[in-house]
């Protein structure tokens, strides 16, 4: 095991070191200046000559390039245009408050999406089947601006329920932390369990129509073991590469999310950072998630090994 | 028979919902069995035999489907039971071996658990109890060092020692009842001995009644006191083995009989003989027209020369090659026009790669090949196009190796225009001609593969390959998945090609009683090694490499006279060809029995 993730780590370095070349260019071809973003009205050349010098824009982008990977090699991500903070600290801030947001997203997926999967693969061409598709459908369709705003007008304003926004670190206050998560967590989770709903059917269905659950049957096994223990446990596999997946499109929901509800967290930074061309931060905020996008994968993969014997004896 | 019945079935019916409404598959079929008897189902491939297997477990989707009639078991109505008593009854009382070893395991647990799930379910016992059961279950079974097998996973385990967890699954709480799904057509056939073998020993040993589903006439022959013959879903006829061999009333019984290919009926015969093709309204069987000939003895059209095929085996943190399969292994052979040369062993002993190999399908490791003037080790890209204008391949599954998306006329077409061997309007011609050839009306040209059954598609694909007029054909197991009617039915449809074709046909085949058939001559592959070839008849006839014998040994003879038949239960496993890094073959040697009839010299 040490010997597969020692290798899956290395391969992860070549990843890493194409996305921040692929992202520092990008980002310089954009149009826009971030001087001028910094300097507010002050528009005197001389000033922002000052800037650019000072913050090295002026120095080709290769340099600008190796310059901040020697940074990034060192612990040091860059200093924020805009605030004058270490992105690091700036990062070190909000990643919190997004993996808050995303675990709590991602318990209402899994308890939503996979057991209406379980049930729509057994009851399979019902009534039932056809109501969870309907509902899969719908949460996949419904936007999720507009269903937080939905949310906020029924829950928050018409019945006072929970606040409308804000955000309470869970170490300082648990309860105002889980009252402010709730919704967006909910509106986040529900587009994942429509996906996860839909994988979690068909895998079910394939391992349903599987000879060994033919066996498990013709032993007696009540329909209960049948389906949790043959078949969950090896539907499970698929679902499992498939949640890793979801990570992308988890960080992409909570940007969205996070704006809707004023959350001050990860998806908040990188949009305030790339509307003022704050490239160190986009920089930092893209590295990181790239960082968090391998780990997520290379956990899924551990997992898929460690339940699957067939790959397990392979390590 | 003067014991109350284990089983008693009365005119079962079972129906499938389908769009038209409900359809029976299987009508009004009554047969009792008592305990210590092993009562065959046997038919042909939609005959409703597996879904009468299922039926008695109700093991069928209950909304989709509709049993009829009465089920007892010692005297109790299975039918009339509640789902959570049915329960009760499967696994418990009836038990259930299936077809395919391979896949009917859970892969995620041990197969400990799930011999041990069993007697937690339904004998009560504690873990602990059950551990200990289910390792003398396995020794039961004649699993190796059972003990420390407990908890390793069913991959680890080959086909044949999983078919023997399987049954010891099935025999762990002690059922009156096995029912038997085909549980040996997934196997090679000297492990289907050892299978047989073990039910017919633990059936003595725990006289439970048998129920056993079979298509193979041989292994009906062997293990069944008596059978049900079935057809589209009607019992035909029941009655006692015997009988139902020698004296089959029906028809259908005495068609299928007849065109069950049998181990040793061309004793005296020097030459391949067409299958008798017979009636099945009628039964009377037409003897086959001889037509018999010999190979005109000129050059051969291909000769082969210690081919070797290897593939690396790598493993560890760089994948580095930490050993090899020796897949094929210092072959040599040649083929004539008009011979048929067929290669048989069992599973893993190289014979489909030498096929393929010689196609260069895969690239061979050494030797050298030559194929109608072609060396074809040598050959570039587009010289290797034209030589495979020469040899054309027919596989054995007739389902998957038709593009469902391309009408029959053009999947036998495509050859012909890629080859730029003419216009579309000529390959459209060749291939009404080609169609019509195997025996299809080329207006059923502009159908698709689905609209087919297996034998005619098997048919299309004899079509496709003869469509570039080639010399040889390799036919890798291309007859293996077909029922018994239809097999003879293709067998003879090649043996006509082949004479006026003058085809050659390299012949691969895990079939003895097949290849007995169709051959002029023989090599037998073991470990990927040729150990014994000749002419058919001195190879079948007079046998000589140990191998040679047991495999021979090891086919079940459609004949009742060997019913009881016992091999002495061995658990030998087949060998695995893959060997270290840098080992280095033997050097063979090899002993001319009679004229061409050579047979490798067992190790010093």
């Amino acid at each position: 095991m040490p010997v597969f993730i020692g290798k899956r780590l290395l391969v992860a370095i070549p990843t890493l070191l194409i996305i921040s070349i692929f992202v520092f260019s990008l980002q310089k071809l954009l149009p826009g200046d971030p001087v001028l973003a910094m300097a507010g009205e002050e528009r005197d050349p001389a000033v922002l000559e000052l800037l650019r010098e000072k913050y090295h824009l002026n120095d080709p982008i290769p340099v600008q390039y190796v310059n901040w990977l020697g940074g990034v090699l060192k612990g040091d991500l860059g200093i924020s245009l805009r605030t004058n903070q270490p992105v690091l600290e700036l990062i070190g801030e909000k990643l919190p408050v997004t993996i808050q947001l995303a675990i709590m997203a991602m318990i209402f997926a899994f308890a939503i999406g996979v057991p209406m999967g379980i049930l729509a693969a057994v009851k399979k061409n019902t009534v039932l089947d056809y109501i969870a598709s309907i509902v899969a459908l719908s949460g996949l369709s419904v936007p999720n601006f507009w269903l937080g705003i939905m949310l906020i007008l029924l829950v928050s304003v018409n019945l006072g329920w929970l606040p409308a926004s804000g955000y309470e670190s869970i170490f300082v206050d648990p309860v105002r932390s889980l009252q402010t998560m709730i919704m967006p967590a909910f509106v986040l989770g529900t587009a994942l369990a429509a996906t996860l709903m839909r994988h979690t059917r068909s895998a079910m269905l394939g391992v349903l129509s599987a000879d060994y659950i033919r066996t498990a049957r013709a032993k007696g096994l009540s329909p209960r073991e049948v389906v949790l223990s043959h078949s969950f446990r090896n539907a499970l596999l698929p679902v499992i590469t498939l949640t890793a997946l979801l990570f992308g499109e988890l960080l992409a929901g909570a940007v969205l999310t996070e704006q809707i509800f004023t959350i001050p967290g990860f998806g908040k930074l990188i949009v305030d950072a790339v509307f003022n061309r704050d490239y160190a931060v986009v920089q930092g905020v893209v590295m990181c998630t790239a960082v968090g996008f391998i780990l997520m994968n290379l956990i899924a993969d551990v997992l898929y090994v460690l339940l699957n014997p067939r790959l397990r004896a392979s390590l | 028979m003067t014991q109350d019945p284990v089983l008693s079935v009365r005119n079962l019916t079972t129906a499938f919902r389908t769009d038209e409404g409900w359809r029976s598959v299987v009508r009004n079929v009554s047969f009792d069995i008592a305990s210590g008897e092993t009562l065959a189902i046997v038919g042909e491939s939609g005959s409703g035999k597996s879904v009468t297997s299922l039926s008695i477990m109700r093991l069928l989707a209950p909304g989709a489907s509709r049993i009829e009639g009465e089920i007892r078991l010692n005297g109790r109505d299975l039918l009339g039971l509640s789902e959570k008593a049915m329960r009760g009854v499967r696994g418990n009382e009836v038990s259930m071996i299936f077809q395919e070893p391979m896949t009917s395991l859970n892969p995620i647990f041990t197969i400990g658990r799930q011999i041990s799930e069993v007697l937690t379910r339904h004998k009560g016992l504690s873990k602990t109890e059950a551990r200990a059961e289910t390792i003398r279950m396995l020794e039961r079974v004649r699993i190796p060092n059972a003990a420390s097998r407990f908890d390793e996973y069913p991959h680890q385990f080959s086909g044949g020692m999983r078919q023997r967890v399987m049954i010891a699954m099935a025999l762990a709480s002690r059922p009156k009842l096995l029912i038997a799904d085909e549980p040996t057509t997934a196997l090679d056939v000297t492990i289907q001995g050892q299978i047989l073998d073990l039910i017919k020993e633990l059936q003595d040993e725990e006289g439970m009644a048998v129920l056993f589903i079979t298509h193979d006439m041989g292994v009906v022959a062997e293990i069944a006191d008596r059978t049900v013959v079935m057809l589209r879903g009607d019992a035909v006829e029941t009655g006692p083995t015997e009988d139902i061999f020698h004296r089959g009333r029906h028809p259908y019984t005495r068609a299928l009989l007849s065109a069950v290919p049998k181990l040793g009926s061309m004793e005296g015969k020097a030459l391949p003989l067409r299958f008798p093709v017979v009636d099945t309204a009628t039964g009377i069987a037409l003897e086959p027209v001889g037509a018999e000939r010999s190979v005109v003895q000129h050059q051969p059209i291909l000769e082969v020369r210690n081919l070797v095929t290897r593939f690396p085996v790598r493993s560890g943190l760089f994948s580095r090659q930490t050993g090899a399969v020796h897949a094929v292994e210092n072959v040599s052979f040649d083929l004539r026009q008009g011979e048929t040369l067929s290669l048989v062993g069992e599973s893993g002993c190289g014979k489909s790669t030498t096929g393929r190999s010689i196609m260069r399908l895969i690239e061979p490791t050494e030797g050298e090949i030559q194929l109608d003037g072609f060396n074809v080790r040598e050959l570039g890209a587009l010289e290797l196009q034209r030589m495979r204008k020469s040899i054309q391949m027919i596989f054995q599954d007739p389902f998957s190796s038709l593009n469902p998306r391309m009408s029959v006329g053009q999947a036998v077409a495509e050859p012909f225009l890629k080859h730029r061997m003419g216009t579309a309007a000529e390959a459209r011609e060749k291939a009404a001609y080609l169609l019509e050839r195997v025996g299809l009306p080329a207006a059923m040209m502009s159908r698709y593969p689905h609209e087919f059954s297996g034998g005619q598609r098997q048919r299309i694909a004899i079509a496709r390959a003869l469509s570039l007029d080639p010399k040889v054909i390799v036919a890798d197991e291309s007859v293996s998945a077909l029922d018994v009617s239809i097999k003879a039915q293709v067998c003879n449809l090649l043996l006509d090609l082949q004479e006026s074709l003058d085809l050659a046909f390299l012949f691969i085949s895990h079939d003895m009683a097949v290849v007995e058939r169709v051959s002029h001559r023989v090599a037998v592959m073991y470990l990927g090694e040729i150990v014994e070839i000749g002419p058919r008849a001195a190879v079948f006839e007079n046998p000589q490499h140990p191998y040679t014998k047991k495999l021979m040994a090891a086919v079940p003879v459609p004949d009742p006279a060997r019913r009881g038949i016992r091999r002495g239960i061995s658990n030998e496993e087949l060998k695995s060809p893959v060997r270290p890094l840098g080992y280095r073959p033997p050097v063979r040697q090899y002993r001319e029995v009679s004229v061409g009839h050579l047979v490798q010299v067992a190790d010093a």
